[in-house]
């Protein structure tokens, strides 16, 4: 527990000295999207005519295309014309001390073990002097550099690094490759570029969360990590603490690529604000992430814990295209009072000899909705492929819903699918059980639940594991009587 | 005072009246046995004893330890010392028998306005009663109970009981799925732990336990009620004569 916070306080603590601070220029498009508004957020932005040019192609194409209507999930239609592009990164709205902030929302904090400085900033009391230690070249940034690793904003990525990003951008997930994905293509505002170099095993954890300015990445995020030959790196996106954001609309684009014998791991955390017990509020959380095993012996791992978001739509998927490459996912998915999930991953594997492994436990609590969705393609050169795909859901009350979809197309003969699906309900024997051992109810529901997704927290980093578990227990609070 | 008193009991599940009014009385350092055939509603006495929602109490009264027991939760009641070791125990997978009775015994000793143990603590303390019982480390490192056998999961059920240290344990059907080598172990565990500081029920349909944990009295359950109490020889005389014994013996008596 201690161990645990301090990591979290020194990693706090190390943030700002990285560097990652945005130009803050107060600034904003009227509501609306058009191609005048692309123009404005591009030239803002400071980009090169290329880039202007692929968001335009991209606007072009998301006016052609018409939103999803398969995911089973429900919501009044979106009026993208309500929406505001474009705003200056700005605080969250700035509070004199703690004793302004949501007791309900210190509550959360304390649950979760967050220290109360980082409290602070979380909810946006006026803190920067904590954090204002201004040793902006520190080991850590200086580290990574001589390693040639590359972790910074996507912006600053753009202007420093543009021969890099427009070699990769959109390599993965195409500019019309979905609605949401269109849209962020056109819209994007900012988000993090990695770039780990030939043979270097980056030595750290790399973490959105540990950048201040990530906060205010806002709704139209967009992340490229690339891993060239050898390369191998861990990326942890999200925090535990519960966000806030008045933006209802989030549609994020994730981009990995990984070369010859590559590795990148991404992790993520997920409890944007769920709504409220009756469903009013939260947020829409529309995401693409896809990773490319573009080389031989390349593997991409996906690990999520998806607490919050009234809606979550988010399938992070692999193409198996080097052989013998490996793509893995793992998924905790909660939903809990109105929220709703589909989400899931899609493993195609092309290259021969490649492997995938799906492990998703949807957990159902009070009228949540959760579905599992998940495609195993393997092509026809995909000679001697494997997957393995469980998928397990867990019910807490009788008002809740699981429901899965697997598709498996094998369209060779020597490759196989296996997929193992269960459902289960919290048991009243279980609860009784564990009380009968001392352990309050509560507990008992946290522990059960977290028994039930063993398997995949095994896959986090430790202290991210640590966090992922008490939180599912905030997630859950009062779903079983 | 007694450390149970249990006063005209009568409980019903599902709207059915199972107990008709038990009478029973348990002071420390005693071992008592219930006896009685199938359905007779020992594992119903011992469920509401533990605090079992599906069991409604129509009438009557549970003192423990001077304390209205009836009034008390689940996990109030075992934290101050009430144990049940399950005719069937639960899985609960993915839960490491370990982490599980960590939590279990700090719960309990929080309660008791003690410190909680750290993990090198604790750990030594399973290792030495894993001994009293007979467990395999390996079982330490299992989830609770998912893929043990019939015989294992009871064996776990006396484990909790030598880690959790409680006042009143009851153990409901503890013989039954345990071979006889298990059955000397495990009876013998339960032995080391008797003490002038605790109290024990046995609940069994069978003899042969009792001839390992001699207790110091018997009851006689039938359809709900207690029909005869003695001393040890009591259970001996039941296994010669069976229940119908006792059945016909009450038959006179009314
Ligand atoms: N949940 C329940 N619903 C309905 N009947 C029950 C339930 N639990 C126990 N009973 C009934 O109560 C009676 C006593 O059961 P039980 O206490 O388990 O007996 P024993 O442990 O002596 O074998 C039996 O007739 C049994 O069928
Ligand atoms: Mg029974």
């Amino acid at each position: 527990m201690n161990t645990e916070t301090n990591a979290i306080e020194q990693f706090a603590d190390q943030e700002y000295k990285y560097g990652f601070v945005t130009d803050i220029e107060a600034d904003s498009t009227p509501a609306g999207l058009n191609e005048n508004i692309i123009r404005f957020i591009s030239a803002k932005k400071q980009e090169p005519e290329w880039l202007l040019e692929w968001r335009l192609k991209s606007y072009r194409h998301w006016l052609k295309m018409e939103e999803p209507r398969w995911p089973n999930v429900k919501y009044p239609p979106i009026d993208y014309q309500a929406i505001v592009y474009y705003s200056a990164p700005k605080r969250k709205t700035e509070l004199k001390d703690i004793s302004e902030v949501d007791p309900e929302l210190l509550r959360t904090y304390e649950k979760l073990g967050i220290p109360l400085r980082e409290q602070e900033w979380l909810a946006g009391v006026a803190v920067d002097a904590v954090f204002d230690s201004v040793s902006v070249a520190t080991t850590f940034k200086e580290k990574l550099r001589e390693l040639g690793i590359i972790f910074c904003s996507f912006s600053e990525a753009v202007r420093e690094h543009p021969d890099l990003v427009r070699k990769y951008l959109g390599s993965v997930v195409p500019a019309n490759d979905n609605y949401f994905a269109a849209l962020n293509s056109a819209v994007f505002s900012d988000g993090s570029f990695c770039f780990i170099p030939k043979g270097v095993r980056c030595p750290m954890e790399l973490s959105t969360y540990f950048r201040i300015n990530a906060a205010d990445t806002g709704q139209f995020e967009r992340t490229l990590i690339v891993a060239e030959e050898g390369a191998q790196v861990s990326y942890l996106e999200g925090c535990t603490a519960p966000m806030r954001d008045k933006n209802q609309l989030h549609a994020a684009v994730v981009e990995l690529v990984a070369l010859d014998n590559a590795r990148i791991k991404y992790s993520t955390v997920q409890n944007w604000y769920p709504g409220d017990k009756e469903g009013r509020g939260g947020i829409y959380n529309f995401v693409t992430k896809r990773g490319k095993c573009a080389g031989v012996n390349s593997k991409i791992s996906w690990t999520q814990v998806e607490t919050g978001s009234a809606i979550t739509w988010k399938y992070p998927s692999v193409l198996l295209i080097g052989d013998n490459s490996v793509g893995e996912f793992y998924s905790v998915a909660v939903v809990n009072n109105y929220q709703q999930a589909d989400t899931g991953t899609k493993m195609t594997h092309i290259g021969k000899n490649t492997k995938s492994t799906i492990v998703s436990k949807g957990i159902s609590a009070g009228h949540g909705q959760n579905s599992y969705r998940g495609l195993v393609e393997m092509k026809k050169n995909a000679t001697n492929s494997r997957n393995y795909s469980q998928c397990d859901s867990l019910l807490l009350g009788d008002k809740c819903g699981a429901h899965t979809f697997p598709y498996i197309e094998v369209k060779n003969t020597s490759s196989k699918a296996e997929h193992e699906a269960t459902t289960s309900k919290i048991g009243e024997d279980q609860i009784f059980y564990c009380k009968q051992r001392g352990l309050s109810t509560e507990d008992a529901v946290n522990m059960i639940v977290n028994g039930f997704c063993r398997e995949v927290f095994h896959e986090l980093p430790m202290e991210f594991a640590v966090e992922a578990q008490k939180l599912l227990g905030v997630s859950l609070e009062g779903s079983v009587g | 005072m007694s450390l149970l008193e249990v006063k005209n009991l009568h409980a019903s599940v599902n709207g059915n009246e199972i107990l008709h009014g038990i009478n029973l009385t348990v002071n420390i350092g005693e071992v008592h046995a219930i006896m009685g055939p199938n359905g007779s509603g020992k594992s119903t006495l011992a469920g509401v004893l533990a605090g079992r929602e599906a069991y409604i109490v129509t009438e009557g009264q549970v003192l423990y330890q001077g304390k209205d027991l009836l009034e008390m939760d689940p996990e109030e009641r075992a934290r101050e010392g009430l144990f049940l070791a399950f005719q069937y125990p639960v899985e609960i997978p993915g839960v490491n028998n370990s982490y599980f009775l960590k939590a279990a015994l700090n719960a309990i000793r929080k309660h008791k306005g003690l410190e909680e143990l750290d993990a090198i603590d604790f750990l030594s303390l399973l290792k030495q009663k894993t001994k009293l019982v007979d467990m395999n480390e390996s079982f330490l490192n299992r989830p609770v109970n998912e893929g043990f056998s019939g015989g294992e999961k009871k064996r776990n059920e006396i484990f909790h009981m030598a880690v959790l240290e409680p006042k009143l344990s009851i153990l409901d059907e503890t013989d039954s799925g345990l071979d006889i080598d298990a059955l000397k172990t495990v009876s013998e565990g339960v032995n080391k732990l008797r003490s002038k500081e605790n109290a024990t029920i046995i609940v069994t349909h069978y003899q042969r336990l009792l001839n390992y944990i001699v207790p110091d009295f018997v009851h006689v359950l039938v359809d709900g009620i207690i029909v005869k109490s003695g001393g040890k020889d009591l259970a001996i005389k039941l296994e010669e004569l069976g229940y119908d014994w006792v059945r016909e013996e009450t038959v006179h008596a009314v």
